[in-house]
């Protein structure tokens, strides 16, 4: 809801600036519009500002949600599209998009048991899956105590808390769920939006961090950013090696070196429950959509420009937001799958 | 200094008389536009939402099961949701705006008559997205901590419907059905204690006078006299209240939960039919059944309330024919 509304202030505002542009003739020209996407909205609008400042193109990005900005790039009223999870093949191939990752992002749990530091909670995906069934009901539930036996958890009801509005990151929860909890892959799935069958549903990343705050056994998954500007408990989970890790910034950087860049479909690496030392679980690429045979090829030429100007400068932002730049072996492929773009015979990648 | 305008007579003829027609005209266009925007809206819903239907038939409505994922759509939950909102906030609004009605037209003092007033309209003018965060931030934590637990314990000897309903037993959340139908209640009280005041106020002083006369207490002037005088149109300011209550979409959303589940007790989260419609259409791609389903969703809750306005209108025309 919270997004809904700051996209729809987004995007008044995204018109209103459309047209002062307009209205300034020639600069129009200079102008980037995207679309999609709430949760890599902040990294984008901040490497946007910052572009604009060293001479580039001026950004306007509409964060809709992922949804709406597959199809704005679809009818081509936008420069790029934005969705946090990735879009299917046949898709891609039908409507003529390139997909290419832009940033990594993560998602974590945070928790609020009295009594007991959350984040020395251990659980497994499998658990988690569990817990978000309503199969484990209690704290003090014999298979969350197995795994933590040092913790003296209280025997009081676990509610678990999930995101009310259609989001990226429900999507990238629930995928993972799916992938290491039978269970719920069975009875609930992957999407933006699910039937859950416990819990409770609050408006946005602010919401659900309210409502775990709020609710004395609360659970829940909010995105890694929000977490750490809020100064969250989040708990440890399993990873593909089975260690338990806290999430972290190498943790996601070691996920995101271990996933099978160059056997990706359409760029779109799988980076969930990677095995390594400290990689984190529930990791994940938001992904840009851009035309493969563009009516205005130079308006794809200024995205690409600006993507890739802010993979060499924008990391210094990504630190200070909490997002994950691509480490650099997948920005080299991904401008190597630009060279595939061309419009007239001409090849859009290098732009200069 | 202005120059005087020549009195034009009456009978100056054509001109008036185009005139005349003109505005007959356009105070009926002025009319026909209410019409045809009520069913336009009513169409676009229904060839909107037909989808829905044509797939799920009348399981639509009766089916429990919301699931985006399996593309199996089920109203009822929503149905529920906003029903039992809906009733419990007007049983809890109900004796509170009608204590203050007659508060303010029979016992109130002079002075505080007009303050007063003012305080409960003025409940009327907070949007309703800050009804919604109060009720997050602030009552539903107190919800949580007190109230609940309260209500756990004292309600216990409810006997449960098992596996189906356990009245006020679960755990204390905060946010829920409860809670929403407080909300919602806050929410419609200025409506129904500002229509039932001026119901009090149209009961015939010469009726109330009489009772008094007769050695009447205060409580029997009301229930002997002044409420069998006004019945239906105090039926009808309840109705209003319900109707406002029925479509209340960002205070609710904070406050229910979320949950598109039958509800297994009064305390759990559900979700109302404005709540889910709310959620769901950013992002919902045209052409899909998720959309259909959320138009379709919206004709049902327009067919409820357009009832229950309907039903309001009849009990108020009653009491102003006898």
């Amino acid at each position: 809801m919270l997004n809904l509304l700051a996209g729809r202030i987004l995007g008044a505002i995204g018109v209103f600036a459309a047209l002062l542009a307009l209205a300034a003739g020639p600069a129009a020209a200079q102008n980037i519009t995207g679309a999609g996407a709430t949760f890599p909205a902040p990294i984008y609008s901040s490497w946007g500002e910052d572009y604009a400042k060293a001479g580039g193109a001026r950004l306007n990005y509409q964060a809709l949600g992922s949804g709406a900005g597959v199809t704005q790039i679809i009818n081509r009223t936008v420069d790029f599209g934005a969705s946090d999870s990735p879009v299917a093949s046949e898709r891609l191939q039908k409507e003529q998009l390139l997909q290419f990752p832009a940033i990594i992002g993560a998602v974590v749990i945070v928790v609020n048991v009295p009594g007991v530091d959350g984040t020395k909670i251990k659980l497994t995906g499998d658990v988690l899956g569990e817990i978000y069934v309503g199969r484990v009901r209690l704290w003090n539930d014999p298979k969350i105590v197995a795994l933590n036996p040092h913790l003296k958890l209280p025997a009081i009801p676990i509610s678990p808390a999930y995101r009310a509005d259609s989001s990226g990151t429900t999507s990238i929860f629930t995928k993972y769920l799916s992938s290491v909890s039978p269970i719920f892959k069975e009875r609930t799935g992957a999407g933006n939006a699910v039937a859950w069958r416990t819990g409770l549903g609050a408006p946005g990343n602010a919401g659900v961090a309210a409502a775990v705050k709020n609710i004395k056994g609360g659970i829940g998954y909010v995105e890694f950013a929000y977490a750490a500007e809020n100064d969250m408990q989040a708990l440890q989970l399993a990873n593909g090696s089975g260690k338990f890790v806290s999430p972290s910034v190498p943790g996601f950087m070691e996920a995101a070196a271990q996933a099978d860049w160059a056997n990706a479909k359409n760029m779109a690496a799988d980076m969930l429950n990677m095995p390594g030392e400290i990689a984190w679980p529930i990791t994940s690429a938001s992904y840009i959509l851009v035309p493969r045979n563009p009516k205005d090829p130079a308006a794809t030429q200024r995205v690409l420009r600006y993507i890739d100007w802010s993979f060499r400068n924008g990391s210094a932002t990504a630190d200070r937001l909490h997002y994950i730049m691509l480490p650099t072996a997948v920005q080299d492929v991904v401008r190597q799958q630009w060279t595939t773009l061309a419009a007239n015979g001409r090849p859009l990648w290098p732009a200069n | 200094m202005t120059t005087p305008v020549a009195h034009r007579p009456l009978t100056a003829g054509r001109r008036l008389h185009i005139g005349d027609t003109a505005f007959r005209i356009s105070l009926f266009a002025a009319g026909a536009v209410v019409i045809v925007v009520l069913l336009s809206i009513l169409t676009i819903m229904f060839v909107g939402g037909k989808q829905a239907f044509d797939t799920f038939g009348l399981g639509f409505i009766s089916g429990t099961e919301w699931n985006p994922v399996t593309q199996i759509y089920g109203a009822l939950p929503a149905i529920t949701g906003t029903l039992l909102t809906a009733v419990l906030a007007l049983l809890i609004a109900w004796p509170i705006g009608f204590g203050i009605a007659f508060f303010l037209t029979e016992t109130c003092p002079e002075r505080l008559r007009g303050p007063l007033g003012v305080a409960v309209e003025l409940l009327a003018a907070v949007p309703s997205i800050v009804y919604g965060m109060w009720g997050f931030f602030v009552l539903a934590p107190f919800m949580a901590e007190y109230v609940q637990p309260w209500l756990t314990a004292t309600f216990l000897w409810i006997p449960p419907i098992p596996d189906t309903f356990y009245w006020f037993t679960a755990p204390p959340i905060g946010v829920g059905l409860i809670t929403a139908s407080l909300v919602l209640a806050i929410m419609i009280l200025p409506f129904i204690a500002a229509t039932t005041r001026d119901v009090l106020q149209s009961t015939p002083q010469l009726l109330k006078d009489g009772a008094y006369a007769m050695g009447a207490t205060r409580w029997e002037a009301l229930t002997g006299v002044v409420i069998p005088a006004v019945r239906g149109s105090l039926f009808g300011a309840v109705f209003l209240g319900l109707g406002r209550a029925l479509g209340e979409t960002m205070a609710v959303v904070f406050v229910i939960g979320n949950a598109i589940r039958m509800p297994d007790s009064l305390m759990a989260p559900s979700a109302t039919i404005a709540s889910v419609v709310a959620n769901s259409f950013p992002e919902a791609e045209p052409g899909t059944l998720d959309l259909a389903v959320l138009l379709a969703l919206g004709f049902i809750l327009f067919v409820v309330s357009f009832g229950v306005l309907a039903i309001a209108r009849v009990l108020l025309r009653q009491e102003r024919m006898s």
